[in-house]
């Protein structure tokens, strides 16, 4: 038979200071969670990130990028299609990443696996375990986005140095959907409204925040509707640093705007975690 | 009991949701060393005095003190000497065993050697040393509770609190829980739980609180409330369907301390059951079956709220 599991009862037990753990320490505890979560599935989750700005930038980048080309540069600020398209691509990937990583695994956290609640039992606090998870999905953000860039770099679409900067400007972009999206996922019990979300929030973003084309297209009435979308900002951004065109007031602009968005949803998440984990 | 020994005292502790009142006003002491139940049916409002000792949920209204701290304001360092068993399992079943002791040793901010090393013997002690490397997801529900029960077990708690332990498991595999919570008693961890077994209580408490409708109904060791709320004998009788309210109505001539007419059976609170069998057959009443047994919390429950223990 094992040893006594439990120390004598004079003795002091536990480990005093882990209660002492400062915010950072207690959310770094609840992304260390994911990450080994994350060792299971990271092979397949690389194969994707991978492949699907292969397969956007060939067909839309190369083949429509030389019907487009064809019609004149004008329109696009004088660079081939490819070249416009990638960085807005690369705000867009960002979204999509942060979409996956804020729905589906929040729900299952919280309602099928219970694991929140699992973390909730311990030292952690609902904001840790909401900091926590954020922080993987940043993680996951800049691993996505880093090979996006490097994908592009392989395409010849990139015509600044610039274009590093488009990493962290891409995290942000993630960020202002995957904070505010969790704060949402964790109060939900069912999984439809993530269709919702993702046929009506998700694919008209995609489609209308300056991805494709730029928003100038557009009819001047529902051009603001585009303006106040975190997707548009994020393109603008990676755009400008990908083309060498970026002025440090607009960067700054549209970088403090996705910060406002992505702190409001942080601010929201913590009740939102709170207020699901302490019923 | 000196002041040090009381690891919680809870005293006027309410918890309301909305409207509905799921605890009402409940008083009472844990101290350390000791295994301590709240025994009632579903619903009783056992779950949630539960949920507010594990600093996951807020009281409405009175007073609760764990390990001396505030549940409210000092939630994490409560937690951090609490060992928690929830009555659903929280596990995370696409990872292993192993995994599933790591990241929670890591919530509790312990260095890996430290959660190894306790890894090795609590997984020997819950007998799931073989299984270490194995994925969750396909373990019995026997096996999924023991490990649930290593992993409350990693910060090496000063009070383990089991929310239904042995709720859905089969026979065999409530015992094996039994044997282990009982072990764990013996080596002196304190430690809480709620049950609707009456069996469960008996064997594990050493002292309960009997819950019903969100109050505590009646306090004491299983063999206290045994004594105070029935007879030291129970004389369980089974008519035909057709003669059991006519046979009821006869047996009100048997001097018994309290009849209880169930559906299908009538139960004589009574000193000596074979006294009182014979009385009913001087009656001239033959019973399909007759049963002499001990009193049990069963029939303490039915004493106090006229109701039984699961419906």
């Amino acid at each position: 038979m094992a040893a006594p599991v439990a120390p004598p009862a004079d003795q002091p037990r536990g480990l005093a200071p882990a209660a002492a753990a400062g915010p950072w320490q207690m959310a770094l505890r609840e992304f260390r969670f994911w990450l080994v979560n994350y060792r299971r599935t990271w092979r397949g989750s690389i194969y994707s990130s991978v492949l699907s700005p292969v397969l956007y930038l060939g067909a839309m980048g190369l083949g429509l990028g030389t019907l487009v080309d064809a019609h004149g540069l004008a329109r696009l600020g004088g660079v081939s299609y490819l070249d416009f398209l990638a960085p807005g691509l690369l705000a867009a990937a960002a979204m999509q990443t942060a979409m996956g990583e804020s729905t589906y695994p929040v729900l299952g956290s919280v309602k099928w696996l219970k694991t929140y609640q699992a973390a909730a039992a311990s030292p952690l606090r609902p904001a840790d375990i909401f900091h926590g998870h954020l922080l993987f999905t940043v993680l996951r953000l800049a691993m996505n986005c880093s090979i996006f860039l490097a994908v592009m770099a392989a395409f010849g679409a990139v015509r600044s140095a610039w274009v590093l900067a488009a990493l962290p400007a891409a995290v942000l972009t993630g960020l202002a959907f995957a904070a505010p999206i969790e704060s949402y996922a964790v109060t939900r019990d069912k999984d439809q409204s993530f269709a919702m979300l993702f046929r009506f929030g998700m694919i008209p973003l995609f489609l209308f925040s300056g991805t494709f084309f730029p928003v100038t297209q557009l009819p001047a009435w529902i051009r603001p509707l585009a303006y106040v979308t975190p997707l548009w900002h994020g393109v603008a951004i990676c755009r400008s640093l990908s083309l060498g065109t970026a002025d440090l007031p607009g960067v700054l602009a549209h970088a403090g705007y996705l910060a406002a968005v992505a702190a409001a949803g942080i601010a929201v998440g913590q009740r939102a975690y709170r207020r699901r984990l302490y019923v | 009991m000196p002041d040090a020994d009381v690891l919680i005292r809870a005293s006027g502790l309410t918890k309301k949701f909305g409207d509905f009142t799921a605890v009402d006003g409940i008083s009472f002491e844990l101290h350390r060393g000791e295994a301590f139940g709240f025994l009632g049916p579903n619903g009783a409002g056992k779950s949630s005095t539960m949920r507010m000792i594990g600093c996951v949920s807020p009281p409405t209204g009175g007073e609760l003190s764990i390990l001396g701290l505030d549940p409210v304001r000092d939630g994490p360092a409560i937690r951090a000497r609490l060992g928690v068993v929830p009555q659903e399992d929280t596990l995370d079943v696409e990872l292993t065993v192993r995994e599933n002791l790591l990241i929670y040793g890591r919530y509790f901010g312990l260095p890996r050697a430290v959660i190894s090393e306790r890894t090795a013997r609590l997984l020997d002690f819950v007998q799931l040393a073989d299984r270490a490397e194995d994925q969750v997801e396909p373990l019995s529900g026997g096996m999924k509770r023991r490990l649930t029960i290593a992993r409350s077990l990693i910060n090496e708690p000063e009070i383990l609190l089991l929310d239904e332990p042995t709720t859905g498991l089969d026979p065999q595999a409530r015992h094996v829980v039994w044997d282990r919570l009982y072990r764990l008693k013996q080596q002196g961890v304190t430690l809480v739980l709620t049950t609707h077994y009456m069996d469960e209580a008996e064997q594990l408490c050493d002292r309960l609180v009997v819950m019903d409708r969100a109050r505590i109904a009646a306090e004491g060791s299983p063999r206290e409330l045994i004594e105070a709320y029935s007879t030291p004998e129970v004389l369980e009788l089974r008519f035909r369907i057709a003669e059991h309210d006519q046979a009821a109505e006869k047996l009100a001539d048997v001097p018994a301390d309290r009849m209880e007419v169930l559906a299908d059976r009538i139960l004589l609170y009574v000193p000596d059951g074979d006294v009182a069998l014979a009385s009913v057959r001087a009656l001239g009443l033959e019973p399909l079956t007759s049963l002499v047994r001990r009193s049990t919390l069963e029939d303490v429950f039915l004493w106090l709220t006229g109701r039984r223990l699961e419906d």
